[in-house]
């Protein structure tokens, strides 16, 4: 069965994210002052597998060997059946 | 000494290395990505450069190449790698050398001379230094900013290898530019080296990393 899988990786908890604070700066610069600016990479893809599980087990792998840094990331992982 | 340069498509830096190797009277060869078997080289550097684009993380894609396994069996025969900028970040992404080399401080690309000093002289790369001596040498990177969850064991186990004078252009944990592995026979710095390898560069600091290392 084909499932569409989607990764959101983002910083850990207390990281630094120069790119959210260039960005909030940024936002300031045009007047809108806002606060816990934070960005997160999404990666999404399609997978066959036998059951759900089967898939979030695959991809619980990719983020561990490549798709993530678990010293500074965390992530979650959404799969759904892809629809006809 | 017969040191093997590792080239991934996006490396740059890999013809720089090879010239001041040449310098320090080792006899350098050229390595692709995908060769496995290194054990006809005493050494190995990984040059700087944008392996695969940079793409996902700087060094994340190269980390998963064939030259990896090669790479790590060289390591386990006790010969010494070195890796510069790009490669130090590949290191990094391997897990040879601890902790991760992440986007700068202020989210911009430095290019500039820095002045930096020599932390430990326990590797072969850094053995014809001083300890706490300072050289100059130049960065030039976006993702350079040291952070590890295991500062103390670093300390504990003299395995800081280069920190920033004076300023921390980047950000980076206690001012940490270069680290090694336990044995101090891999090491990972963000300073590049060979570009700072004759007076006409500016500076020829750097040349000891390679001197050291052929002298190892």
């Amino acid at each position: 069965m084909k499932y569409h899988a989607k990764v959101e990786i983002s910083l850990k908890k207390g990281m630094l994210n120069p790119e959210a604070s260039t960005i909030q700066r940024a936002l300031a610069l045009l007047d809108y002052q806002v606060e816990d600016t934070s960005t997160m990479e999404t990666i999404k893809f399609s997978l066959e597998a036998e059951n759900p599980d089967v898939a979030q087990k695959q991809v619980v792998e990719m983020c561990e060997r490549l798709l993530c840094n678990p010293v500074i990331h965390d992530y979650q992982i959404q799969i759904n059946p892809a629809g006809d | 000494m017969k040191v093997g340069i590792i080239r991934f498509p996006g490396s740059n830096c890999d013809r720089d290395v090879f010239h001041a190797l040449q310098l320090a009277g080792g006899h350098p060869d050229y390595v692709w990505w995908n060769q496995k078997d290194l054990s006809n080289f005493d050494g190995l550097v990984i040059p700087g450069g944008f392996s695969y684009g940079d793409y996902l993380r700087a060094g994340a894609i190269a980390a998963i190449t064939p030259v990896i396994e090669g790479i790590k069996e060289v390591v386990k025969d006790g010969k010494p790698v070195l890796g510069i900028c790009n490669g130090a970040q590949i290191l990094a992404e391997v897990g040879l050398v601890p902790g991760v080399f992440t986007l700068n401080q202020k989210a911009q690309f430095i290019c500039e001379w820095v002045e930096l000093e020599v932390k430990t002289n326990r590797t072969p790369f850094t053995s014809l230094y001083q300890k706490n001596e300072i050289i100059k040498m130049p960065i030039a990177h976006a993702e350079g900013r040291y952070y590890t969850e295991y500062i103390d064991t670093l300390h504990d186990q003299d395995q800081i290898v280069l920190g920033f004078q004076g300023d921390n252009p980047n950000g980076s944990m206690e001012a940490i530019t270069g680290v090694c592995d336990e044995d101090g026979l891999v090491c990972a710095v963000m300073p590049h080296p060979e570009r700072a390898s004759e007076p006409i560069l500016g500076s020829d600091d750097g040349l000891k990393f390679f001197k050291g290392m052929i002298n190892y």
